[in-house]
């Protein structure tokens, strides 16, 4: 995803003289072609977080489209207020672009981790929250994004999904059980892994890769007595949206992702879906639980 | 100015906890819009006017008064300050006010914000319209503005001039010009009551170099 992301950010920025790039030293090796290309519309300004969204916002003051790129955990925990202040607040608007996502970077430990960061722009407002599960959902993603005015946060992951699913935001059967079954809703990445989980169950899977805005109608369409919420981040982050969509229709709401504690372990990130139970058999043993 | 702006400030009540702000920054405001600022209230948005970035959104009153005075919002605004429907808080909103630039008041957001605006500008092929940015002294306490500074003297962004507000309000006291100047900046400093001098300060910037002004109001009716 990261690599799609470089290649398709390089091609808008020559295509489209809106577009401009804000680095914090991350990936700024990979950019340099297109900095040498453009060099007032690239810039990195060294490992400066609080200023790359500062100068995200004063760029679109200007009227340009910048696109703002860095580990999730710097681009989004390190500068919630920048973020809520320099875009939000100016009611101006950029394209926030992570990687590392929840624990991508495993061996480097909870330094680089995010789990939360989408629960943090949740409490923001208007922004639409991208969490792509394969390098061709990025490029659409990305493109549509630089081309639009508003407050967009693409969160990259380095574990796709074995194919490229939804053209846009509203969910996308991908399984469909009898009527009435519980709902499986999967977010971006983790959607191979619960594929792999409902084996034998009688259950519909339904993906997005935009939990923000989310399909609220799509969801009452689908939805039966049970909805499982399985998201990348942090666990229930999304159940606020499923609630609302459903707050007339009796249901139950399981919640999976990403738990809260500091595990202070490293490993891989197949470890870390393992131990927050996001792995195959964990999403197996959460589900039958559930709807036994 | 006095004649001018006095009845106008008398008309903002409410926010006496800042007024010492606001009082701090009514001579260097007003020199800048009467004397130095290319702007318009006719066309507040034109592209090609300076822009003035009030970073130190605490005690906006002297701002009100002048952009009041220059005409880019009705005198009127000025008696409802804060109420329920009105247009001027105690800190600043952009979206609420024709010509300003920036919504403010947490401190050390205008000068990352300043930075991307002369980008911006330099991007798209204007050179013309300078960036100011008006800072507290005890703003310059808060991180994000060093990571600001550093990075302005770092890559010789010309066109954006600092003025730092010195009312002494900073818990621990300091170079305020050599905070800027170690990483590039040209800088002075100025009695911050004194029009001409500060007209011939913020006029002084050099090419390819951003400009400091410390503006120091301390200690003066």
């Amino acid at each position: 995803m990261r690599t799609r992301f470089i290649a398709t950010t390089s091609d808008l920025l020559d295509q489209d003289p809106r577009t401009a790039l804000v680095l914090a030293d991350i990936s700024s090796a990979s950019f340099a072609p297109a900095a040498t290309r453009h060099p007032d519309r690239v810039r990195n300004l060294g490992i400066r977080e609080q200023l790359m969204v500062g100068v995200a916002g004063g760029l679109a003051l200007t009227g340009l489209r910048p696109i703002a790129h860095s580990y999730a955990t710097f681009a989004v925990d390190r500068v919630y207020e920048q973020l809520k202040l320099d875009l939000d607040h100016q009611g101006v608007g950029a394209v926030l672009v992570s990687v590392g996502a929840s624990y991508d970077g495993s061996e480097y430990g909870y330094t680089h981790f995010s789990p939360g960061d989408v629960a943090l722009l949740d409490t923001l407002t208007d922004w639409t929250v991208h969490v792509p599960g394969h390098p061709d959902e990025v490029e659409r993603l990305l493109r549509a994004a630089v081309a639009r005015d508003d407050r967009t946060y693409l969160r990259l992951s380095a574990q796709p999904n074995h194919l490229p699913r939804a053209e846009d935001g509203r969910l996308q059967v991908v399984h469909r059980g009898s009527a009435g079954v519980p709902v499986v809703v999967a977010v971006g990445p983790v959607l191979s892994p619960v594929l792999h989980a409902i084996g034998g169950l009688d259950v519909t899977v339904a993906y997005t890769h935009t939990p923000r805005p989310f399909d609220a109608a799509g969801l009452r369409a689908l939805a039966g007595r049970d909805v499982v919420l399985v998201e990348p981040y942090l666990a229930g982050t999304s159940s606020r949206v499923v609630a609302e969509a459903l707050t007339d229709l009796p249901h139950r709401l399981l919640a999976l992702g990403v738990g809260r504690a500091d595990l202070r372990r490293y490993g891989s990130p197949g470890d870390h879906a393992k131990w927050h139970g996001l792995d195959p058999a964990g999403l197996r043993r959460s589900l039958v639980r559930f709807l036994r | 100015m006095t004649d001018t702006l006095a009845p106008l400030l008398a008309r903002l009540t409410g926010d006496e906890k800042h007024e010492p702000a606001s009082e701090s920054t009514v001579d260097l405001i007003w020199a800048l819009y009467d004397r130095v600022l290319r702007v318009d209230p006719a066309r507040p948005d034109a592209v090609d006017r300076d822009r003035f970035l009030v970073s130190k959104g605490h005690g906006p009153h002297a701002y009100y008064a002048v952009l009041a005075a220059k005409g880019f919002f009705p005198e009127s605004w000025l008696d409802d300050l804060a109420g329920p429907d009105s247009r001027l808080g105690h800190h600043p909103d952009r979206t609420l006010i024709p010509g300003m630039e920036i919504g403010s008041g947490s401190l050390g957001h205008g000068l990352g914000l300043a930075v991307g605006v002369a980008l911006g500008l330099r991007a798209q092929g204007l050179p013309g319209p300078r960036v100011y940015v008006l800072l507290g002294d005890g703003e310059l306490d808060e991180g994000a503005n060093h990571e600001a500074i550093a990075y302005a003297g770092a890559v010789g962004l010309g066109s954006l001039t600092a003025i730092v507000v010195d009312n002494r309000s900073a818990s621990f006291r300091q170079d305020l010009v050599g905070l800027f100047t170690v990483h590039g900046w040209t800088g002075t400093t100025v009695d911050g009551r004194d029009h001409d001098r500060i007209e011939r300060a913020v006029r002084g910037h050099a090419p390819g170099r951003p400009h400091v002004v410390a503006a120091d109001v301390a200690g003066r009716p």
